[in-house]
């Protein structure tokens, strides 16, 4: 039962074939035997889940179910969830059970899900190898010895793993996408403001997107429909209006015109996730799409605009934690200041002081024209590089990350080449734009993805290209070993 | 652009982080390889455009004055370290 998909399961339950108080105990009881080798959950729920079982059965005979009634979901350890710890990676936030739910945990709640737990992740979402987490590193089923991406590592390694069907992630620069990646998932970041934040621990406020994370573009399909929308407590939320994210996903994608970014296919990306995007292109072609090359210049700015944009950002949201109003407080403190200062020391990891120190640095009185304006505008180039790019092309395919899975340790001590991992991915979130990536592969046998990235709210198409991609693909359907 | 020990003290003090002595050295090294790759930004020639604060140029939307929720004190007040009388307890600022 634990491989099936978030939509065959859907069908199972559909069907009376099984229940959700039977399918909840069974993924309650894989998490149980099996994740102490992931390392994927912070916290399970498994009270909260029987009893979420429990009702979703009672709507159900009661014919009141809707599409995700009864489903499995797992929350990434940044959206508040009322009443259970909600961490976000750090020992700042180990003691916090939230008073109230993320936007987009209360419409899981709402749409009748179960929630499985909470998982694990880089420390305040900033990483892209989970290795930042209090909670100790996260493990990538293909290869545990290997990192499973970050920041949202834990809710892909724990699809991967199928110890649970579907989980939430969140994307600041590639957070979602890169360990979808990793991990052999199917993952979505949606235009900038289609998800509501509300409820989701701030990291860098103009980039931070929600999205889904789970086998197939068809489950994240079935997913978004629960978590999109209009949020009045989202003051950047987008109030167009939403889709039915599955109702295209079976239209031909005969005529789609894909542009292939030659900044990607670079000497920055293994020859061999090179040749597995190229194999995936094919098979679009087969589909009827057509191919061309072209530019994003400005791709290698991405890194060096982002990583003052997000600190900066990250050191304004971050300055909330005080030690006074909720989290981890130092014992006896001498002073105000020895509160603060002691309590940020205590409660904070290196990789998130790293980046309120840069972030700062940036927003110091005399550098702000330097550094943060000076992003800022390049962001704007960015943004305009991709809107050039829409003018001629319907979507834009290429890598997702330039390496497969890297070994645990092996950039613990070197910030900068950690940081170059994300070059494919941070552009779409300084432009705000969505994309997703689709497994194309393997390599050593560890899983590589293919980015899709879309115009602005073009969701449906990218699910739609994506899903007709894995009706004659398999890559999506694997497992690592002993699955 | 490269950062000293006192820069590195300096910029942990508006951010509010102690930091022990033994990690100074370790910080100045790593902040500085960021700020060098973050200079990378000057090669590009950016005269006249207009900085994007926002993905969307989304403008800030407004609601009537309305009450729209409860004092919710108490729940809110309930993950805090120290409360006293609905008040959050810090050590004394005024002598």
């Amino acid at each position: 039962m634990h491989t099936k998909s978030l939509t065959e399961l859907a069908a199972d339950l559909a069907s009376g074939a099984v229940s959700s108080t039977e399918l909840t105990q069974a993924y309650l009881d894989r998490i149980a035997a099996l994740d102490s080798r992931y390392n994927s959950f912070i916290t399970t729920t498994p009270e909260i889940a029987l009893a979420q079982a429990k009702a979703a059965d009672e709507a159900r005979a009661a014919g009141q179910a809707g599409a995700y009634t009864g489903l499995p979901i797992a929350h990434k350890d940044l959206f508040c969830t009322e009443g259970v710890r909600t961490s976000c990676g750090s020992k700042m936030l180990d003691n916090f059970e939230s008073p109230y739910d993320a936007t987009v945990v209360a419409k899981f709640k709402a749409a009748g899900a179960v929630m499985l737990g909470k998982t694990n992740m880089d420390e305040f979402a900033m990483g892209s190898s989970n290795e930042s987490s209090f909670y100790g590193a996260s493990r990538n089923p293909w290869d545990t010895d290997r990192v499973p991406g970050g920041s949202s590592g834990g809710s892909a390694a724990a699809v991967a793993a199928r110890l649970t069907p579907a989980a939430t992630g969140s994307d600041t620069g590639g957070s979602i996408r890169q360990p979808a990646a990793l991990c052999g998932i199917t993952g979505i970041k949606p235009t900038y403001g289609r998800v509501s934040r509300y409820g989701m621990v701030a990291y860098a406020s103009s980039l931070d997107q929600g999205g889904p994370m789970a086998q197939s573009a068809e489950d994240c399909a079935l997913m978004l429909n629960v978590m999109a929308g209009f949020d009045k407590m989202d003051s950047t939320s987008s109030q167009r209006d939403i889709e039915d994210y599955s109702a295209k996903l079976n239209e031909s994608i005969s005529g789609l015109r894909i542009g292939v970014p030659k900044e990607y296919m670079s000497d920055d990306l293994d020859p061999q996730i090179a040749e597995r995007v190229q194999a995936g292109i094919k098979e679009l072609e087969k589909l009827g799409a057509s191919v061309r090359e072209i530019s994003l210049p400005r791709t290698r700015m991405s890194i060096p605009a982002y990583y003052i944009i997000a600190p900066a950002e990250a050191s304004s949201n971050l300055s909330r934690f005080d030690g006074v109003r909720y989290g981890h407080r130092c014992e006896n403190p001498e002073d105000l200041m020895d509160l603060y200062t002691r309590t940020r020391k205590e409660g904070f990891g290196a990789e998130v002081k790293r980046r309120i120190m840069v972030g700062t640095y940036a927003l110091c009185a005399g550098y702000y024209d330097a550094y943060y304006n000076k992003a800022q505008q390049i962001r704007r180039l960015i943004q305009q590089d991709f809107l050039a790019a829409f003018n001629e092309v319907d979507l834009i395919l290429g890598p997702t990350t330039p390496h497969p899975a890297f070994k645990i340790g092996a950039k613990n001590n070197d910030p900068v080449s950690m940081y170059m991992e994300d070059i494919f991915t941070l552009s779409l979130n300084l432009a705000g734009l969505p994309g997703m990536s689709v497994p194309c592969g393997t390599v050593e046998g560890l899983p590589v993805g293919m980015q899709l990235i879309g115009n602005y709210f073009d969701e449906a198409r990218l699910l739609n290209v994506a899903h007709q991609f894995q009706q004659v693909t398999d890559w999506h359907k694997q497992t690592p070993a002993g699955i | 652009m490269s950062l000293d020990r006192s820069d590195v003290e300096r910029i942990a003090y508006l951010a509010r982080l102690a930091i022990d002595e033994q990690d100074i050295p370790q910080y100045t090294e790593n902040l500085s390889s960021i700020l060098q790759l973050v200079d990378e930004m000057q090669a590009i020639d950016t005269t006249g455009v207009e900085p994007l604060a926002h993905p969307l140029d989304g403008e800030q939307r407004l609601r009537a004055d309305e009450v729209s929720e409860m004092n919710q004190r108490e729940q809110l007040q309930s993950v805090a370290p120290a409360t006293e009388e609905g008040l959050f307890l810090v050590p004394k600022v005024i002598e």
